[in-house]
């Protein structure tokens, strides 16, 4: 039971781990992107259209290739993700619009975008149910390692996932070295907490922010892709991704803006988000409340956080903030 | 002097708006000499250099380094000149370190924080610099964070250093140390440009100073030819008397009894130690000592912006009224009783002002409690506005310009300006005078003399112990929160006084 909890609680905050290493990136460079939830939704959605289209080409499943299968989905995903974090960093960026109000309608826009084509896919298969069905490449993305079905509770833990879970991990390990070791980590720091100092250190803060931002949405609408081809099974059903991308951004506080808290952080929010299936006699209100946990346990962070108030443990100090260089 | 010029300026021109900064401006920098930019403030000195550094970039005009005409669109243009500028607002990275802040934006090589260390400490040990790399910016004092900004400089291998009113919040000791530095660098074929308005300071260090004023160049002159009124009068364009009008202070009344006051900060240490001293109404009582030992705590405290411990006490004495207790009053309650606090903090625009709003809109700050039910009247402050920026003679297009567009000692006048305005009975004044040019300064100094005779009773906190001497009846010393020594203006000496705001800090220092 145990063992099952745990694994849950992984598959669950996997999506979450990606949305808030993503968001973890961009914030470093002092881009606050509310967008993320819609960031989100549109690389599941891209993803999802490019499986349609090369399973729709194909006579039958059995003449799937495997790398195609997962590239092209993968690729999508990127691409519109990629987009996404373009319009944002051309919007608050390039003409230093506000950076809260230009988030929050990605986010609009994203989730409006996923439910467009989604139901424009459902509309074509003419389907019964209001979902669309990818098994094909869902289990290329589900593929397990073989030997983890027979290593018991271990194995379970550790290797039941498919290759993105693995994935999420090895980015947000990546982006701890990559933003506290590697000189270009240590100017996409200055960037966002300070951009004029950057600046005057000649680092080009227009470059740092857009780098930084669109990769960001790259890495967060990867947790879009996972969620819909292997936690859902390749189902897209719209609205299906709800507040994830909230929890994500919520992760990002939770794990005081460092990549690798945020790993076991999402293992916790995961385990939070569905520990209501595991506590046995619960009404469906009740099930509300245990919901609400993850946003509880942000909340008492940020208290003992700002309490404590120790200076690294704050976000980056222009969060939020357009630079522009010859301002008084 | 060396002969070969490193950096020249032809005809440098700038706008902001309607506002010109610069005007056709010439410059010329020799190799290993060190020039002063003086001017008032407003005057554009900043800007010039800005311009050089690449922050700005000029309307119209040419820059030379070595002879060469470049163009220089970005702070990474500078540094490959080899030019370097030293912000007065730091521009530094609070959460990193000094060597973290020293190595940013350098791509060359392979990124080892071990070797950028060596190089560093091979600066450091070279001209004399004591720090410690590892500690982080935050942690540090004021001249600290200017070491870090020189280092980082010299690191880049800069040639010509440009250095933005570097000693405004040193103190002495700080800025001796500060000028052996440059001397050295001097002797080592560096070119130094410093901007100031403090004429000793221009006399004590520079081989020669070129003048600005109202963004136009006036002239350069070798320092050994000038005097300081020789400068003053090329700075202001008219030869000027400057006086401070010390009169004895008359019918001193009591106003401030403050006793036993004790603050503790928010991360345990105490900012103040049972400090008590009386203030009295037709008198200046100065406040000195080395910036950060609880200057700002005890004036917060009068004013009810800070929480101190139970057993302080702060009575004030109004006319009309029997002793108040101001300890537990809120900041407008005591606002209210005539107590007022005017504080001139490093970021002018930080306490008091509101950058986005004009001179008008700023001032009803102060009123706008005044006038019918819910509606402002604008009446009152637009006259008062109009009245400051002709009696200080603030450079504005208008009084409806934001407070923002206004250069540095402009702000700070209205800032002042504003808080005497409400005739308060106790004013208290913060470096009032903080990076305003001599003739501004003078002002201020003689609008809280003015203030003194009207029997307010002023406490001055200041940094030029000079001014100090010059302005105060009574100088209270004040040391890591405690007050070590209450001196007569009219008698005590700068030693003296330095030696108070020592004493304790060396004592403390030896308990570690």
């Amino acid at each position: 039971m145990i063992a099952t909890l745990i694994q849950r609680a992984v598959v669950q905050g996997i999506p979450l781990l990606f949305g808030s290493t993503g968001e973890i990136m961009t914030e470093k460079s002092g881009n606050l992107n509310l967008g993320i939830p819609g960031i989100m939704y549109v690389g599941g959605i891209s993803g999802v259209i490019g499986a349609f289209l090369y399973e729709n080409s194909l006579a039958t499943p059995q003449d799937a290739n495997g790398f195609l299968a997962i590239s092209i989905p993968l690729l999508c995903s990127i691409l519109g993700s990629l987009i996404m974090g373009l319009i944002y960093c051309f919007l608050t960026v390039t003409l230093r619009a506000n950076q809260n109000v230009t988030g929050l309608a990605m986010t609009t826009f994203g989730v409006g975008f996923g439910n467009f084509f989604g139901g424009s896919l459902i509309k074509l298969v003419d389907s019964d149910v209001p979902s669309i069905t990818l098994t094909t490449t869902s289990n290329y993305f589900r593929t397990t390692l073989p030997f983890a079905e027979s290593t018991g509770w271990f194995g379970k833990i550790f290797l039941s996932y498919g290759f993105l879970a693995y994935a999420a991990i090895i980015i947000a390990l990546g982006c701890s070295f990559f933003l506290n070791r590697t000189r270009g980590g240590l100017h996409l720091r200055a960037v966002g907490e300070n951009p004029a100092t950057a600046d005057a250190a000649g680092i080009s803060v227009e470059k740092t922010k857009y780098l930084a931002t669109c990769i960001g949405s790259v890495i967060a609408g990867f947790g879009g892709l996972y969620y819909v081809m292997d936690y859902a099974n390749g189902v897209w059903s719209n609205d299906g991704f709800g507040d994830r991308g909230w929890l994500a951004i919520a992760l990002v506080i939770f794990a005081i803006w460092k990549p690798k808290s945020g790993i076991l952080g999402s293992i916790l929010f995961g385990g939070l988000y569905i520990i209501y299936l595991f506590i046995p006699g619960l009404a469906l209100r009740t099930q509300e409340l245990f919901k609400m946990l993850p946003y509880v346990v942000t909340i008492v962070v940020l208290i003992i956080v700002s309490i404590r108030n120790k200076k690294e443990n704050q976000g980056p100090q222009s969060l939020g903030l357009s630079y522009f260089r010859e301002e008084r | 002097m060396a002969e070969a010029l490193a950096l020249e300026l032809k005809g440098i021109t700038k706008t902001f708006g309607s506002v010109v900064a610069n005007k056709d401006v010439d410059l010329k920098v020799y190799k290993g000499e060190i020039l002063s930019i003086l001017g008032e403030n407003g005057s554009g000195k900043t800007t010039l250099m800005n311009m050089v550094s690449g922050i700005y970039y000029p309307d119209s005009g040419e820059i030379l380094v070595d002879g060469k005409n470049v163009v220089i669109t970005s702070p990474k243009d500078a540094f490959a000149y080899k030019i370097g500028m030293i912000h007065q607002h730091f521009k530094l990275v609070d959460v990193f370190t000094a060597t973290q802040n020293i190595v940013l934006g350098i791509k060359d090589g392979k990124f080892n924080i071990k070797a950028v260390e060596k190089r560093v400490r091979e600066i450091t040990e070279k001209y004399g610099f004591n720090i410690d790399l590892n500690k982080k910016i935050y942690e540090m004092s004021v001249s600290e964070k200017q070491t870090v900004e020189i280092i980082k400089v010299l690191y880049r291998g800069a040639d010509i250093l440009i250095l933005d009113e570097p000693t405004a919040v040193l103190t002495p000791q700080e800025t001796r140390k500060l000028f052996d530095i440059l001397r050295k660098m001097k002797k080592d074929g560096k070119s130094i440009i410093i901007i100031t308005h403090k004429l000793h300071e221009v006399l004590d260090i520079s081989d020669r100073v070129t003048i600005l004023r109202k963004g136009e160049y006036v002239g350069t002159v070798e320092t050994k030819d000038a005097t300081e009124s020789s400068l003053t009068e090329m700075m202001m364009g008219e030869k000027v008397e400057l006086n401070i009008t010390r009169e004895e202070p008359e019918n001193l009344t009591e106003r401030l009894v403050v006793e036993n006051l004790t603050v503790i900060k928010s991360d345990g240490t105490v900012a103040l130690d049972n400090v008590k001293f009386n203030a009295y109404g037709g008198e200046i009582l100065g406040v000195a000592g080395i910036s950060g030992c609880g200057q700002k705590e005890l004036l917060e405290s009068i004013a009810g912006l800070q929480i101190t411990t139970k057993k302080s006490s702060i009575l004030y004495k109004p006319d009309d009224l029997g002793p108040q207790q101001l300890v537990g009053k809120t900041p407008r309650e005591i606002r209210k009783l005539g107590v007022a606090l005017s504080f001139v903090p490093e970021d002018r625009l930080g306490m008091g002002l509101v950058g986005n709003m004009d001179i008008i809109d700023n001032m009803m700050l102060r009123s706008y409690k005044t006038g019918r039910g819910s509606f402002l009247n604008r009446k009152q402050p637009k006259s008062l506005a109009t009245e400051i920026i002709e009696s200080l003679e603030v450079v504005t297009p208008s009084a409806s310009t934001p407070v923002r567009r206004l250069s540095g000692g402009n702000v700070q006048k209205v800032l002042v300006g504003r808080e005497i305005s409400s005739a308060p009975k106790v004013l208290m004044v913060a470096y009032p005078v903080r990076g305003l040019d001599i003739n501004s300064s003078y002002t201020i100094y003689n609008l809280l003399s003015e203030q003194k005779k009207n029997g307010t009773s002023i406490i001055f906190v200041g940094e030029d112990l000079d001014v100090l001497l010059e302005l105060c009846d009574r100088i209270m010393v004040i040391n890591s929160g405690r007050i070590t020594g209450i001196v007569d203006g009219r008698t005590a000496t700068k030693e003296e006084i330095g030696l108070l705001m020592t004493k304790s800090v060396e004592r403390e220092e030896n308990n570690e």
